[in-house]
């Protein structure tokens, strides 16, 4: 049978290859699908009743206030977190040597990848919406403006994310310390860009460190889009600041796909 | 571009931090030609086959390979290549089925996925996951993907690793089966009977470069060697080494009164040939010019 090679097709065929594999393995459907949910539950349990923002307004649930944390969170895990474990333990493994000695042409195998993360990230944020609402009754915007600021934060996100992490997976010296060292760094950066509790309270050195990283600003754009308006005042800088969000998230999007294209090896480094 | 050979090498050289791996080295291998590629552990072999498959660069020398430089590698050229790598790994989470289907998807030219599978002999395994397969069964996977382009050239890279013996011969047949077809068919391995059996001719290659190079039966002059004969005689195990075995043999009978106890005769195995090949390098270039 002859029929014609197209990297589109491939790269659909690889897109749903790599979905599959995705839900199949335990680890990252707990670690990077379910974490955001997860967390959000406990946090919903643990100080559900206490109220945020009662200086600037009417206050809201601790539930809402943590839901456009968790869904920053998430995008980085299963962008950034995802890719970053997976692809070290693919060029450790020899996935990547085995692909590259067939005549798959290389963009097919990225843009499975993009198509992966599409599949799976937005059914993440669809689960943790549909939780926070059903189960925690949390409100969501209706305003179309607030989705399409919604929409642009998650595609600069979960691009930005994906191209930091491929460039990240060169970084673990094994697949058996990958985890480890992708995980953890990300850990720290949740726990310091405004994620897990309110970013003011930080001391202000602090919040200037995690100003460098495109986590705290984009938890900060899904703030603007799931908190009322009057949380505006409670920021930082009185300001959503969707222009610098907009630039740095763009400016991290450049600078991995750059890092990608000079640095991505699809064989181990003690290989050839 | 069609060539004579499916590969030409010449003075081909792969140095790692000062170290030679690939020391001048020169091969010929012509189209449908089964050819197997022997030396120990750090030889060089599994660096040259990468060399020609296209995954490493060579710091110098020429190679052709079906008409390409491998350094070069296009689409259409790996289209018509097929690799089975030394360690196999990966897509744990997918089935058999899955996979195979899947990759036949990157050749313009591919095999019948559930054909392969048969001649691969993991028609039970169709639905298992990579995850839960035996190594033997794996190593079969590996070999569905590397034969699923219909390859004019298949590199098999110690193919028959942790095989049993029964898993081996089915593997050869399907292996003499292709070459029958016409593949061009590279192959290392550290098993002498594998390359006896299955090549047509045999490489040797120790310090980078090929020391020996003929048919099995002809390696390192192996059909000069002397015979053995072995018998017993007064209580005693007797050997001797001769050029001309059957006249000891019936001088024996003649002096022994017939059967002779404990009779062997026996020629060097190309295991034999092998081991004093690769522990007198010097020597053997002699014996092979």
């Amino acid at each position: 049978m002859s029929t014609a090679v197209s990297p589109a097709r491939i790269a659909m065929s690889r897109a749903s290859l790599e979905t599959r594999s995705y839900f199949r393995e335990r680890d990252s459907l707990i670690f990077s699908f379910l974490f955001p949910v997860i967390m959000l539950g406990i946090f919903a349990v643990a100080f559900g009743g206490e109220d945020v923002g009662e200086s600037s307004g009417p206050p809201i649930d601790f539930a809402q206030y943590f839901l456009p944390g968790m869904v920053a969170s998430g995008i980085m895990l299963v962008s950034f977190q995802t890719l970053a474990i997976s692809l070290a333990i693919e060029r450790e493994d020899g996935t990547l040597k085995r692909l590259r000695g067939t005549p798959m042409p290389p963009v097919s195998y990225f843009l499975g990848k993009v198509g992966m993360i599409l599949v799976v990230g937005l059914s993440q944020i669809v689960l943790l919406l549909a939780v926070a609402a059903l189960a925690f009754g949390v409100d969501l915007p209706t305003e179309p403006a607030k989705w399409l600021t919604f929409a642009w934060c998650y595609v600069l996100g979960t691009a930005g994310g994906a191209v930091l992490g491929i460039a990240y997976s060169s970084v673990p010296r094994s697949a058996k310390s990958a985890s480890a060292v992708v995980v953890g760094p990300l850990l720290v950066l949740q726990f310091i860009s405004g994620v897990f509790f309110v970013f003011s309270d930080l001391p202000s050195w602090l919040q200037n460190v995690a100003s460098v990283f495109p986590l705290k600003w984009l938890a900060q754009g899904m703030r603007s889009v799931f908190l009322p308006e009057h949380f505006e005042e409670l920021e930082a800088s009185g300001s959503w600041q969707h222009g610098p969000t907009a630039l740095i998230l763009s400016l991290w999007l450049i600078v991995g796909l750059v890092i990608c294209v000079r640095t991505f090896r699809w064989q181990r480094r003690d290989d050839g | 571009m069609s060539t004579s050979t499916a590969i030409r090498v010449r003075g081909l050289r792969k140095t790692y931090a000062g170290v030679a791996a690939v020391d001048g080295l020169d091969l010929d291998v012509a189209h449908g030609e089964v050819f197997a590629l022997l030396g120990p552990n750090g030889a060089g072999k599994t660096t040259t086959v990468e060399i020609l498959e296209g995954y490493r660069r060579r710091d110098a020398g020429e190679v052709s390979v079906l008409g390409a430089d491998p350094a070069r590698p296009d689409p259409g050229w790996r289209a018509r290549i097929g690799i089975v790598l030394q360690s196999s790994g990966g897509h744990d989470e997918l089935s058999v089925q899955e996979l195979v289907h899947h990759f036949a998807g990157y050749y313009p030219d591919a095999r019948d996925p559930d054909e392969v599978i048969a001649a691969v002999g993991l028609d039970e395994k169709r639905a298992t996951r990579a995850r839960h397969l035996s190594g033997g069964q794996r190593r079969r996977l590996d070999v569905a993907l590397g034969i699923l382009g219909s390859p004019a050239l298949l590199f098999l890279d110690e193919p028959t690793t942790g095989f049993d013996p029964e898993a081996r011969r089915e593997f050869w047949s399907l292996i003499t089966a292709l070459a029958d077809g016409g593949t061009t068919i590279i192959l290392t391995t550290h098993y002498l009977d594998e390359a006896e059996h299955l090549a047509g001719r045999v490489g040797v290659i120790t310090g980078g470069r090929i020391v020996a190079l003929d048919t099995p039966d002809r390696l390192g002059g192996r059909h000069h060697d002397q015979a053995v004969v072995q018998w017993t005689e007064d209580g005693r195990q007797r050997t001797e080494r001769t050029a001309e075995p059957t006249a000891l043999v019936t001088a024996l009978a003649h002096r022994l009164g017939g059967e002779v106890p404990g009779l062997a005769v026996s020629r060097p195995t190309l295991e034999d040939v092998y081991l004093r090949l690769i522990g007198e390098p010097a020597q053997t270039l002699e014996v092979v010019s």
